[in-house]
């Protein structure tokens, strides 16, 4: 019964679905880390801008506006963490961890003045990014099911892996991310300012965060909930991290988690114990987290002799 | 004329912790000159420099760049304003190729949005030929030899138009070959105008390369001098403040038990590349057993396995009959090893934390220091107090940061902890590097006292000052090998031992070098 | 006291000013009556006995979890999964106490004691994937909790849940187990004395033991340590275990002490708390107590001003997050502290001259 569910277009349609959040933060996390800070605030950064979404669309009628708005604000966290990891020199963790903390606080005290409403945002009339059909694609068998019919955040999730990977690998910016990241003195020596280069990825890291939570309460739910980041900010720095933190490989690790995600979602109607199936995220990034770091120390060990 | 292009007057510069580099330097630059910049490790030469260069701010001083007053915050602004800088660990990045780090900050660009590789290989290319550099600028860094890497440096440097260019002991990492070559390049680069600055303490480039030299000690300046009226032994009482051969008070040796056995040992480096190469050698008691070699030879790797830091290696290395491998590091301790690790913010102590901290690290579990759960720190305490007096450890009371101590008190601690656990061998490795000529006199005396007391010393060392003054028997590595082996070291000169170390020299038999088979 | 010493108090104490002050701004900002709601946030938890009390109950469940992560923090492993072992610590605690038939006391002693030996596995789980595959323990670690919060939920729901109660709770916890007050008109209990007790023992275990030397030298020089002959893995191992251990004995103890029966079913954020303790402590846990206070009275003061202001308690995590950035901020106040210390060396050289 599972398996074929496993194997169903629903299902490979709920998971780039599941998908979409972690991915967006997976790159973002990619970004920060090739520049060589480690953004665990992708949590907090997208808690916050799952609020924003949902205040923003209300607030300017209009989901894409909305989005932009949210983008900005998500931009202007990253930006924040980086003022106090590179100007305050603040220790890069612990900065995520008072910025995660704050967003806890934060957006409900924002949803409270805002609306009134305590844990559900459910008197703000926001507006949603919308799903839509693909013309032709839809009426490919099987695939056209897999891939048609996904909010548009979902789509714009894919092109981003091909946007960033050319962003990191073909532009000026991007080569100097890497070289900052592989070797800041070296970067310094010719004149970049390791800083500023941080900051710019810090900043997008952010703004790609804030499009994975805009999707959390604007695509993948329709309403805001306290705490709805639920983890996936930490998630996608593990998938970040596995996938090498290039734009393809975070991609195909948060396919994984996201097909977790989603098995886990429809467990969860069955006769299955429901607590049991939600540990399924989580368990399968701490178990493929061990896999991968344990190959890449054999293979580190096999390479240095012995 | 004046064609001064720079004036660096009364530079100081205070370290976050406290340290003085640069006292009160005055540093002058004619146009089209190469400019020695001498001194000792820790003179202030680099700390100078990195003023110039906009990455130190210093505390009081003012530089005038052609003939304005200049305020370089960052290597940024000291790049626009036409000044390069090769230092001496590379500034690459590895996994981009030649023509990417050339370009690297200044890159080209198509439809003003993407990298144009086709013009970044074209434009790196030309800038190589213009001053002959043979070098393929489409290979990765990565897989570059050390000179290769050191002309992609320079050319770095002289695609962003630098006109004064600063070199931080640039022969350090060459072989004699490319030290050659990076001359010839150097005096093409005169011809054509640009300013050289030559950080560097080996006398002999001085005299072959430069026109002027600046010699530094202790922060301060100790003048300016055409390098073609100054002796080579001048400028070396200049530069260390007495005259170098120092003389030390030393009985000839008295051997007893062979401590250390090493038989075919091998080592392979992280990149597969062997560092150690079928070495065999033993040392007794109650003699300093020498190592010479120019840093980078394999020293700090067979330091790594000796002190059972590093178990990756083949062959057999005995202390007291018993195989390393088999032992735990402290087992080894306990056996009555002392190491002197090279680098000693990295290995030697926790900068963090406090003097007493950092001076028991090594016997805190001996019954003397310790129950079976608490610390007698009464008893610590006064056995601190004791090496810090013992040792001439200058600083306020033992509850001072080691970070905040100078380099030479640092080794000092390192030194006095080691010391204190009545050791039966010691491996020290580049035991004096970097700190003033009194810690170093102090330090070399207390290894000579050991040695009379029945330890097994093995001194690995670049200083060769050093190595000839302590060393009963010398050994000079290169590349992993030794090349020569000298059982009667007072009759060693120092012009001899420079060609076993550079390997223009090399023995096949090593008589003496093992005791027994 | 030396400057560095001095300047640090004055880095905390001023982060703690401006932290305030922000919260203050926002509370003007929202609020219809700030004035009223920030002398509620000040002077609340001193109005009554029992809001006193209240404070202290608060501050029981912050001091273990502050000196938990001191110790696994000072072996400079950021573990992150205290937040999972003081859940378990309760889960734990509630399981024991109700299966086991013990004379009072021993009950109550057995009981943390199983919460605390849970905790420990708990935090040791990231450390010894660590050490197995090199698996970075803060995503393992963070993962952990996750696990913890729904595997939790899986044994009250199926195993503990008690179908007469409306909610959904445990059963009761018998009362031999259970810790009374000690000081009537509060409930201010027995854990009070642990948890000072736990401060004390902590630091004397990282300040004055062997074991506790090693951890520290290994959390600041890893390479040093492995040079002096220290068993690093194993050193490293030790302190999550301890710091695991100590945050499930924490999760018992607030159980016995606070809970009729378990209700637990989100996660209640203590491991953050802690990072914020361990800051204002500095990793010592004798100053634990201290900042555990300081957050207690604050979240007391919050949860007071709440209830009798339109000011929500969260404002709160805003304070506690800006005094994390700026305590931890390097260079606040580093021109400053550059002042200080170039001053200090040119008088050494003015003196040195003089000799």
């Amino acid at each position: 019964m599972i398996i074929n569910a496993i194997f169903s277009p629903e299902f490979l349609n709920a998971t780039l679905r599941a998908t979409t959040p972690i991915l967006f933060a997976a790159l973002a996390s990619a970004i920060a880390s090739k520049s060589g800070v480690v953004n665990m605030a992708l949590e907090g950064i997208m808690l916050f801008t799952a609020l924003f979404g949902v205040i923003f669309s209300a607030a300017f009628h209009s989901a894409w506006l909305g989005l932009i708005a949210t983008m900005a604000a998500g931009g202007l966290i990253g930006f924040l963490l980086a003022f106090f990891v590179l100007r305050l020199k603040t220790d890069e963790i612990l900065a995520a961890i008072a910025i995660n903390l704050i967003a806890n606080g934060a957006t409900i005290l924002i949803l409270l003045a805002v609306s009134g409403d305590r844990g559900i945002s459910s008197s703000i009339h926001s507006i949603i990014i919308p799903r839509i059909t693909l013309p032709v694609i839809k009426d490919i068998p099987f695939l056209g099911k897999v891939l048609s019919n996904q909010n548009v955040l979902t789509y714009i999730s894919l092109i981003m892996v091909a946007v960033v990977h050319i962003f990191l690998y073909k532009t000026p910016l991007g080569l100097q991310i890497r070289a900052v990241g592989e070797n800041k003195d070296a970067a310094e020596s010719v004149g970049i300012s390791s800083t500023k280069i941080r900051y710019i990825s810090l900043t997008i890291s952010g703004i790609l965060a804030s499009m994975g939570g805009y999707f959390l309460s604007g695509g993948y739910m329709t309403k805001f909930t306290t705490g709805m980041s639920a983890g996936r900010g930490f998630i996608a720095l593990a998938a970040g991290a596995m996938g090498g933190n290039t734009p393809v490989g975070s991609f195909l690790v948060s396919l994984l988690f996201g097909a977790a995600q989603a098995l886990s979602n429809i467990l969860q109607l069955g006769t299955w114990s429901y607590e049991l199936v939600q540990m399924l995220p989580y368990a399968t990034t701490l178990i493929g987290l061990g896999i991968y770091s344990y190959t890449k120390m054999k293979k580190r060990q096999r390479l240095t002799g012995k | 004329m004046d064609n001064k292009v720079l004036q660096m007057s009364h530079i100081m510069k205070i370290y976050p912790n406290g340290v003085v580099a640069v006292e009160d330097v005055t540093f002058e630059l004619e146009k089209g000159e190469i400019h020695a910049l001498l001194g000792e490790n820790g003179a202030g030469k680099s700390t100078l420099m990195k003023v110039l260069f906009g990455i130190e701010t210093p505390e009081q001083g003012e530089i005038i760049l052609n003939g304005n007053k200049a305020d370089i915050k960052s290597p940024q602004e000291a790049i626009k304003m036409g000044i390069g800088m090769v230092h001496q660990h590379f500034m690459l990045v590895p996994s981009l190729t030649v023509a990417e780090n050339i370009v690297l900050g200044v890159e080209p660009t198509k439809s003003s949005l993407f990298i144009d590789e086709e013009k970044a290989l074209k434009l790196s290319k030309e800038i190589a030929e213009m001053y002959n550099f043979d070098i393929d600028v489409a290979e990765r860094v990565e897989e570059l030899p050390v000179g290769l890497k050191q002309k992609v440096e320079i050319l770095k440097a002289l695609y962003r138009g630098a006109d004064i260019l600063i070199l931080d002991e640039p022969t350090a990492v060459l072989t004699p070959q490319e030290t050659e070559e990076l001359f010839v390049q150097l005096k093409k680069l005169k011809e054509k105008g640009h300013t050289i600055i030559f950080i560097s303490h080996k006398l002999d480039e001085i005299k072959e390369i430069c026109d002027r030299a600046t010699i530094m000690r202790n922060g301060r300046s100790k003048g300016t001098y055409f390098v073609k009226d100054i002796s080579t032994a001048e400028m070396s009482r200049l530069m260390v403040g007495r005259d170098v051969v120092l003389t030390f008070d030393k009985k000839p040796a008295e051997l007893k038990e062979t401590v250390l056995k090493v038989r075919n040992l091998c080592v392979t480096g992280s990149t597969g590349i062997k560092r150690v190469d079928d070495l065999s050698f033993d040392v007794k008691a109650g003699e300093i057993f020498g190592i010479a070699g120019v840093e980078g030879n394999g020293q700090g790797h067979l330091a790594e396995v000796l002190t059972g830091l590093s178990n990756k290696y083949k062959g057999k290395i005995t202390i007291f009959d018993q195989d390393v491998k088999k032992h735990s590091i402290r087992e080894l301790r306990d056996l009555g090893m002392a190491h002197i690790p090279e680098d000693r913010m990295a290995f030697g102590c926790a900068k963090n934390m406090n003097i007493m901290d950092n001076m028991f690290t090594n016997q805190y579990h001996k019954p003397e220091y310790s129950g079976k759960v608490l610390l007698k720190n009464k008893k610590i305490e006064s056995k601190v107090n004791g090496l810090i007096k013992e040792y001439l450890v200058k600083c306020k009371s033992y509850k001072q940061s080691v970070g905040m101590l100078s380099g030479g008190n640092i080794q000092k601690v390192v030194v006095a902890r080691e010391f204190s656990t009545d050791p039966k061998i010691i491996i020290a490795n580049q035991p004096t590097r970097g700190i003033d000529v009194g810690a170093a006199s102090f330090i070399r005396q207390r290894i000579i006292e050991f040695r009379d007391a029945g330890c097994a010393i093995i001194l690995i060392s670049a200083d060769l000052n050093e190595v000839l003054e302590l060393s009963d028997r010398l050994a000079v590595i290169y590349k992993g090998k030794f090349s020569g082996v000298f059982n009667d070291v007072k009759n060693v000169t120092e012009v001899e031992l420079g060609k076993y170390m550079l390997g223009i020299k090399k023995d096949d038999r090593l008589e003496g070098i093992i005791y027994e088979q | 006291m030396n400057s560095n010493t001095k300047l640090n108090i004055l880095r905390i104490v001023l982060s703690i000013l401006i932290a305030l002050l922000i919260s203050f701004g926002i509370i003007f900002i929202t609020s219809e009556e700030p004035v009223r709601a920030i002398i509620q946030l000040l002077t609340g938890p001193l109005q009554s006995q029992r809001r006193f009390g209240n404070v202290i109950e608060a501050m029981i469940p912050l001091i273990f979890t502050g000196v938990g992560v001191s110790i696994m923090f000072a072996a400079n492993e950021i573990n992150l999964a205290g937040e999972g072992a003081f859940h378990i610590g309760g889960l734990i605690a509630t399981y024991f106490a109700l299966n086991t038939v013990l004379p009072p006391v021993i009950s109550s002693m057995a009981t943390i004691l199983a919460a605390g030996l849970f905790g420990m596995l708990i935090t040791g789980v990231p450390a010894l994937l660590k050490i197995k595959t090199e698996s970075d323990v803060l995503v393992s670690s963070l993962m952990m909790n996750y696990l913890i919060l729904y595997f939790s939920n899986y044994v009250l729901n199926n195993i503990l849940r008690d179908p007469k109660a409306g909610a959904v709770v445990s059963y009761a916890v018998p009362d031999v187990t259970k810790f009374s007050p000690i000081i009537s008109g509060t409930r201010i209990h027995v854990g009070l004395f642990i948890a000072l007790a736990v401060a004390v023992l902590g630091y004397v275990f990282l300040y004055k033991t062997k074991i506790g030397y090693e951890i520290r030298i290994t959390g600041e020089n890893r390479e040093f340590a492995r040079y002096s002959g220290i068993n690093i893995v194993k050193i490293t191992l030790v302190s999550q275990l301890v710091g695991g251990f100590i945050f499930g004995v924490g999760g018992g103890v607030e159980l016995l002490g606070m809970y009729n029966r378990f209700t637990w079913t989100s996660l209640l954020g203590y491991g953050w708390d802690a990072i914020i303790i361990t800051t204002l402590a500095k990793k010592n846990p004798i100053y634990v107590p201290f900042a555990a206070f300081f957050l207690a009275y604050l979240r007391t003061g919050a949860s007071i001003m709440s209830r009798s202001t339109d000011v929500a308690t969260e404002i709160v995590t805003i304070t506690q997050g800006i005094i994390i950035l700026l305590v931890v901020a390097e260079q606040f106040l580093s021109k400053y502290k550059h002042k200080i210390i170039s001053r200090e060396a040119r008088a050494t050289l003015i003196e040195k001259e003089g000799e």
